[in-house]
């Protein structure tokens, strides 16, 4: 931990370093880079939900003037079947190379098949009309319980499912099972006086970036490469996109552009690897953007699931069992993240009998990608309305029966370990106490209350902080900056050096700047860029202290750091930084800090949000009228940062519950493919989203701190699901809460 | 495909530029005039990301032909605020965090700008509705409108700020 | 199957080794076919070998790509970890954030 006990700028609300740029329109996202002598790219994309490709000739778009390269999977060189990191996990290079360029088969509508380079943006589409694809059409499997039967089509003839005992003799859509176990269920149901069983659905949704995917990339002759994009992590775009391409890590510098939203749908790559072909085969910078409608139809969605639960408890509100089982849709390939979903379903509860069975299953719509703390939303949505139930039929208040079931430090989790210390029962205690909690519903309201548990994760990170002669320096850190952590690592690194905030300008470095940096996600930034900050703050006050030492002929140890100067307690004498600084030359040169972390000790956040809805009984239309959004941040930094990851949670939360959807035709094509109609959130939908930051310190973290971006996203489809229930009187147990929907609830109501 | 001469106004600047008929008023502001403030989020006027005003009046740039600006005046973000000192629009963006991955932030201070020209003093409700073109998936909205309707009091009360904003945190 | 209170690991305390516990996930148990087993390994490279050598299975697992959590601290880069005496370890798969 910081010997520090007073904090001069941590829990402050500073001016975020980087915000100028953002409010005058100067900040460059992925689409704003141009290079000279640039032409652009297109993708030709599949009109079938599912077919072989028996053909697939290019020759009359490379023909047509204006068309300087076309690319498809046969540009890969070979790829196999190796694993690559991408985002936090290690992905298939084949199933990545296949996603992005289709070899043998089209997978999902907007599949893309081939992409072409033109002058023009014009010409280039116009080109994509003259490749000629022949399919063999096949039937599209589009629903996860369909795609799990014995005789459904299937998307791969190789894919036969990990996790079983044995494995099947046959191939099926199913990827993968797993399995989590404690105690014994059926005697804990057998025990429980009152049982709740139900099965629960919830919908493909789009993370929503507002900002589409682009790049603009360079090749040149002698293989080294330039890839500009937005990414959450750009080390991992390089990882991909060098595997994919067969080069050499150090050939390919990608920068990291600002990024407009991610949530995880930018851990990955669709593009890079494209451009790059084109750029190499024409001799030019390439640039590329998806079109919103290619953002929906070919982007990686959050799975959709099928949830079975059920929970078992006593007349004290003890609960005793509980057990679900959950398919996940994986898209065209196999990646949901139905394992994370069976080891946070029921995280929140301190049960000795748990069950999860959850599977991977493969369905003919784009491959998922990660959505803000993947697996996890649709798994708690189930275990949350199904406890509020059963608290509901045991006539016990839904936050008492959490606190009286709460994990806590010491409790035993169904993936393995046992939790350190974590603040659920804070988050509960705050939610029961909250103004809301104790404001009293009207009639035709409801309310919902749910817990929400993700890991978060710490890895690797890597800072160095130069000094400059004249006292300020630049943070050169890693860590694409999706929603102002920049702002944090500055302050963390004022905290140590005791300088002013703007004497240090922290920058996302590019991979040719500084080490390895794991990709911005799984809530890590804060927490293990931070520590990397930190460390490397103080390597620069050692060496501060080394060089006042010398300038004092004294030893080190007997200099003292304090408020951003040296102070000789030797003997007289006190020299500021920029003092010390502007004498780097004669005490040993250029001061420059380095922190280099593997950041273990990643403490969990517990999140407790509280939901009053009112529901139009003639049209289904539900309002939000009040939303409380608690959760455990160890120590927040920045608050208004953190009350914003927790309102920007609370609000794609509240859009999944309420109108969140792909909607597919029976061929397999999304039918709402703009914002027009897959509707997330406006301004006129919500009210004001308080919050409220509780603070149980990780110990792992110098200053305390938890990350905070995912747990958001989790209480909110429980809470939403829950209060629309309890407005209308009904069970609700699907989702979205969309107008049609609840009607129908209405209505069979009666 | 001939190219076709425009003249315009952008920012108060007179501009001339060449473009294709087909191309948008976002697509020349982009990619002719280096303009990028301006951010393309969905193309078919869903978004707001685009906001621009064209004769005063708030519009989504990606539904406007880049020939149509022959004539008119097009205000732009690059046009708010001037060279040393920020707007106070844009600062209270800053100070109430309204902003986390600021794509959206552009097309919202265009936004707002336009609503506090014809609605000096809105009510949270008139303020979220007048905004309900803009879409932000990031803040869930909450601190944005805290910023706009500290603006509008601002504006109201007179308080002009005379320094560049960007706080020095002591 | 080993239970809590084996000889090996009394014994083990008698001679002053370092003794720890491994708890296996149930995709780890398909080839162990045990959920536990106490080992001796002071540190993760040792752990590994002798783990391989009680459950030659493993060797067909991805256990070796695996995240470790050691009383309760998860590492994710395992190599170079020392196993404090009495540890519970558990082995899991890297989760993937958003």
């Amino acid at each position: 931990m910081s010997e520090l006990k007073q904090y001069n700028f941590i829990g402050q609300r500073t001016i975020r370093p980087d915000g100028y740029d953002k409010v005058t329109g100067k900040a460059n996202y992925a689409a704003d880079l141009a290079l000279p002598g640039m032409i652009w790219g297109k993708i030709l994309r599949s009109p079938h939900a599912h077919a072989k490709i028996l053909k697939l000739d290019t020759s009359r778009a490379e023909a047509m003037p204006g068309v300087m390269s076309v690319a498809t999977f046969a540009d890969f060189p070979s790829v196999s079947n190796e694993a690559i990191q991408s985002g936090e996990g290690a992905v298939d290079s084949l199933d990545l190379g296949r996603n992005i360029l289709a070899r043998d088969k089209v997978l999902y509508h907007g599949h893309a098949i081939a992409a072409v380079a033109a002058k023009t943006e014009a010409i280039a589409e116009q080109a994509l009309a003259l490749i000629d694809v022949d399919y063999e059409v096949l039937a599209p499997v589009l629903d996860v319980r369909e795609a799990m039967k014995a005789e459904a089509p299937l998307l791969h003839e190789d894919m036969f499912t990990q996790g079983y005992p044995e494995s099947p003799e046959k191939p099926s859509n199913i990827a993968a099972r797993h399995e989590f176990k404690m105690g014994d269920v059926e005697a804990g149901f057998a025990e429980a006086d009152v049982i709740v069983e139900r099965e629960f659905a919830t919908p493909t949704v789009h993370q929503g970036y507002i900002e589409p995917h682009a790049c603009t990339v360079n090749y040149n002759t002698d293989g080294q490469s330039m890839v500009w994009c937005s990414t959450q992590g750009h080390f991992d775009v390089r990882a991909s996109t060098a595997k994919l391409l067969a080069m050499p890590l150090g050939n390919l510098k990608v920068v990291a552009s600002e990024i407009g939203g991610g949530f995880g749908g930018k851990t990955t790559v669709y593009l890079e690897p494209v451009a790059l072909i084109l750029s190499r085969k024409s001799g030019r910078p390439v640039k590329m953007t998806m079109s919103r409608d290619e953002v929906f139809r070919a982007s990686g969605p959050g799975s959709a699931a099928r949830l079975t639960v059920k929970v078992g408890g006593t007349k004290d509100g003890t609960i005793t069992a509980m057990k679900a089982s959950i398919a996940y849709e994986a898209g065209a390939f196999k990646g949901s993240p139905a394992m994370v979903g069976g080891m946070t379903a029921f995280t929140p509860y301190d049960c000795p009998n748990v069950y999860c069975e959850t599977f991977d299953v493969v369905v003919n719509k784009p491959k998922v990608a990660a959505y803000r703390a993947p697996g996890a939303p649709q798994a708690e949505f189930g275990a949350e309305m199904a406890v509020s139930e059963l608290a509901d039929k045991l006539g016990i208040d839904p936050v008492e029966i959490r606190l009286k079931n709460a994990a806590k430090e010491g409790t035993q989790t169904i993936y393995g370990p046992k939790l350190k210390s974590v603040g659920l029962v804070e988050c509960l205690e705050a939610a029961k106490n909250s103004p809301h909690y104790k404001t009293e519903l009207k009639e035709g309201e409801g309310r919902g209350i749910a817990s929400g548990f993700w890991f978060n994760i710490g890895g690797q990170s890597s800072v160095t902080i130069n000094m400059n002669p004249d006292g300020t320096g630049t943070i050169v850190e890693g860590s694409p900056d999706i929603g102002g952590s920049r702002a944090s690592m500055q302050m963390m690194a004022s905290e140590e050096l005791g300088i002013p905030l703007n004497d240090l300008k922290p920058v996302i470095g590019d991979t040719e700047s500084i080490p390895y940096n794991q990709t911005t996600g799984g809530s890590r930034t804060t927490f293990a860029t931070g520590m990397a900050v930190i460390e490397a703050a103080q390597d620069v006050v050692r060496q501060l202290k080394e060089r006042a030492a010398s300038l004092w002929n004294v030893t080190a140890e007997q200099v003292e750091w304090r408020d951003g100067s040296a102070v000789n307690t030797a003997g007289e004498g006190q020299m500021t930084c920029a003092e010390i600084c502007a004498k780097c030359e004669k005490t040993g040169g250029q001061i420059s800090g380095t922190g280099n972390v593997n950041a273990r000790g990643a403490g969990p956040s517990f999140a407790v949000h509280v939901c009053d809805t009112k529901v139009d009984k003639e049209t289904g239309k539900v309002d939000v009228i009040r939303y409380t959004a608690i959760q455990d941040a160890g120590k927040a930094i920045h608050p208004s940062y953190v009350e914003g990851q927790f309102q920007g949670g609370a609000a794609q939360g509240i859009g999944w519950a309420l109108n969140e959807e792909y909607v597919y035709s029976n061929e397999g094509v999304m039918e709402n493919a703009g914002f027009l109609d897959y509707r997330i959130p406006l301004a006129s939908d919500l009210p004001m989203i308080d919050t409220i930051i509780v603070e149980v310190p990780n110990n792992f973290h110098p200053y305390g701190v938890r990350g905070v971006g995912e747990s958001g996203i989790i209480p909110p489809l429980a809470a939403v699901g829950y209060s629309v229930g309890d407005a209308i009187g009904a069970n609700v147990t699907e989702l979205p809460c969309s107008p049609p929907r609840v009607l129908k609830l209405i209505q069979e109501k009666g | 495909m001939t190219k076709v001469h425009v003249t315009t106004s952008i920012n108060g600047e007179e501009t001339e530029f060449l473009c294709e008929p087909h191309e948008t008023l976002l697509d020349v502001l982009r990619n002719e005039l280096g303009l990028t403030g301006t951010k393309e989020g969905c193309g078919s006027g869903d978004c707001g990301a685009c906001s621009v005003t064209v004769d005063g009046r708030l519009t989504c740039s990606c539904l406007v032909l880049g020939v149509e600006a022959q004539g008119v005046e097009v205000g732009t973000i690059e046009g708010v605020g001037e060279a040393e000192n920020l707007n106070v629009i844009q600062e209270k963006f800053l100070e109430h965090a309204a902003l986390q991955c600021g794509i959206c932030t552009p097309g919202l201070i265009v936004s707002t700008q336009a609503l506090l020209k014809e609605n000096p003093s809105p009510t949270e409700e008139e303020a979220r509705y007048y905004l309900a073109g803009n879409l932000c998936r990031c803040t869930g909205y909450d601190k944005i409108i805290r910023a706009v309707l500290d603006s509008a009091e601002t504006l109201s009360e007179g308080k002009v700020h005379k320094e560049r904003s960007v706080e020095k945190a002591k | 199957m080993f239970t809590a209170s084996c000889p090996e690991v009394d014994s083990g305390k008698r001679l002053g080794v370092s003794m720890a516990m491994v708890f296996f996930s149930g995709e780890l148990q398909r080839f162990t076919g045990e959920e536990s087993c106490s080992v001796v390994a002071p540190n993760y490279r040792e752990l590994l070998a002798e783990l391989y050598e009680k459950h030659p299975g493993l060797k067909d697992s991805e256990i070796a790509q695996m995240a470790i959590a050691i009383d309760g601290e998860i590492v994710h880069e395992p190599l170079l970890e020392e196993i404090p005496d009495g540890a519970e370890l558990h082995f899991f798969h890297f989760i993937a954030g958003g």
